[in-house]
């Protein structure tokens, strides 16, 4: 390619607003999220696919953003863990949850989890202990053990089945 | 832990698509990506074109044939496992993909790109060996069917030219009831296996073993099916005796070795997981 930075135009749905940029088409989504947004919500480490900081919702399933270019998500409906709140500031119940439960300790891996869980439990709120550290086993925490997590994910998908 | 510069391509159909494969050169198919692009943030892989198979029509889906299971090669993995028809002709293939890497991977990663890609250790070639697959492959110069069998050509080295793509894969799988198994060894869920062991059994009226597939990965460069105990449970009462004497037949095989692992060591685990998916496949075939 000698070099030649090939750019295209894409238009896709991020946390329910409609934008449109100009982009190289090589550049991975969570880059595209960070940079082109400014949506530094999305945390990128590993950008290999290992570590799960960079989940975001991808037409309604958890994907690493790393993992997909951002001309791939043309057309799609994207949610990062910006969009995961109400516009008006209230908690999704599994960032409520965090804060309760004391799911974070520094906070890197966060949105990566909140997105993951936020996906999982959004699709099924009955979901269990094993099916919650099956959820987030492509997610590293280095600072909290996961224990404080896992009960975070439980108390928000029993808060979840009784706002259903 | 960026992606080199390369020209990117998004055919829509088959024909736009093997267009592409007979003009250009220096290319790599990205289907899933869950593979790919972390080779290419790592440069590992330097492609001068990248031609994205993910809106080509008609890559993507499930249906049940006179064959068997036919399964786009664009089909996630997400979507395999959810499949009511997986569940029904193919239930060790819902069970192998617990093993594979996350939900967020199997969100996009797709059967067709596992299959191309081939790392060894990996648990989709593994259950297209047990099946007998046939891949469906496609080129300007025409279509063609390859076995799993003659599909590996040597690590991460499938049968393809460069100027043709999968387009999707059939499982001959079984008719009649049957049991099934897969077991794995990894340091953690999720990680690549160290040996994954897949196996079919079915049973004739009088309970004895009419039918067997024993399938590995992890072991060698490609999926190993175990004729040699396959052959040896047929006819045979499925006890635990049996199932074990079957098993110890890949205490025999030839295994690859690594820095960390030994040949030894997956011979060793070749042995107990065979023995333990036989055992669960003889406890589903009784019903």
């Amino acid at each position: 390619m000698d070099g030649i930075e090939e750019k295209r135009r894409i238009r896709l749905v991020v946390n329910g607003r409609t934008v449109e940029r100009e982009v190289s088409t090589r550049k991975h989504l969570g880059d595209f999220l960070r940079e082109d947004l400014r949506l530094t919500g999305t945390h990128l480490a590993c950008e290999h696919g290992v570590c799960g900081s960079c989940t975001v919702i991808a037409d309604g399933v958890p994907v690493r953003s790393c993992l997909m270019l951002a001309v791939q998500a043309e057309g799609m409906v994207i949610r990062t863990v910006e969009g995961l709140a109400e516009p008006d500031g209230t908690l999704h119940p599994i960032q409520e949850a965090f804060h309760e439960k004391h799911g974070l300790q520094c906070g890197f891996c966060t949105p990566g989890m909140l997105t993951t869980l936020a996906a999982v439990i959004e699709e099924n709120p009955s979901i269990d202990e094993a099916g919650i550290r099956d959820a987030i086993s492509g997610n590293i925490c280095r600072c909290t053990g996961y224990e404080t997590i896992v009960d975070a994910a439980l108390s928000a998908a029993a808060t979840m089945r009784q706002g259903a | 832990m960026k992606a080199p510069p390369f020209a990117y391509h998004d055919p829509r159909s088959v024909a736009e698509l093997k267009g592409l494969l007979g003009s250009l050169e220096n290319l790599r198919i990205l289907a899933g990506g869950q593979s790919l692009m972390p080779m290419l943030n790592m440069r590992y892989a330097m492609p001068d074109h990248v031609i994205d198979i993910n809106r080509v029509d008609g890559l993507s889906g499930i249906e049940k044939t006179a064959d068997g299971l036919r399964i786009g090669a664009m089909t996630r993995q997400r979507a395999v496992e959810r499949d009511p028809l997986t569940a029904r002709h193919a239930p060790v293939f819902v069970e192998a993909l617990q093993w594979v890497g996350h939900v967020q991977t199997r969100s996009r990663g797709t059967f067709g790109g596992s299959l191309c890609h081939l790392d060894p250790s990996s648990e989709q070639p593994c259950v297209a060996a047990l099946y007998d697959a046939v891949l469906h492959v496609s080129g300007p110069r025409g279509d063609r069917d390859v076995s799993i069998h003659d599909w590996v050509l040597g690590y991460m080295t499938p049968a393809l030219e460069p100027d043709e793509a999968l387009l999707a894969v059939t499982l001959k799988t079984w008719d009649g009831p049957h049991g099934y198994g897969f077991e794995e060894f990894a340091r953690r869920h999720g990680d690549y296996a160290i040996v994954c062991a897949g196996a079919l059994l079915q049973l004739d009226a009088s309970g004895k073993i009419a039918r067997a597939a024993i399938s590995l990965a992890g072991v060698d460069v490609m999926p190993v099916r175990l004729r040699e105990a396959e052959a040896l449970l047929v006819g045979r009462t499925p006890d635990a005796a049996t199932l074990a004497e079957a098993a110890a037949c890949a205490k025999a095989i030839e295994c690859m070795s690594d820095a960390q692992i030994s040949g030894d060591y997956r011979r060793k685990l070749a042995a107990t997981l065979t023995r333990r998916a036989l055992t669960s496949a003889a406890a589903r075939a009784k019903g």
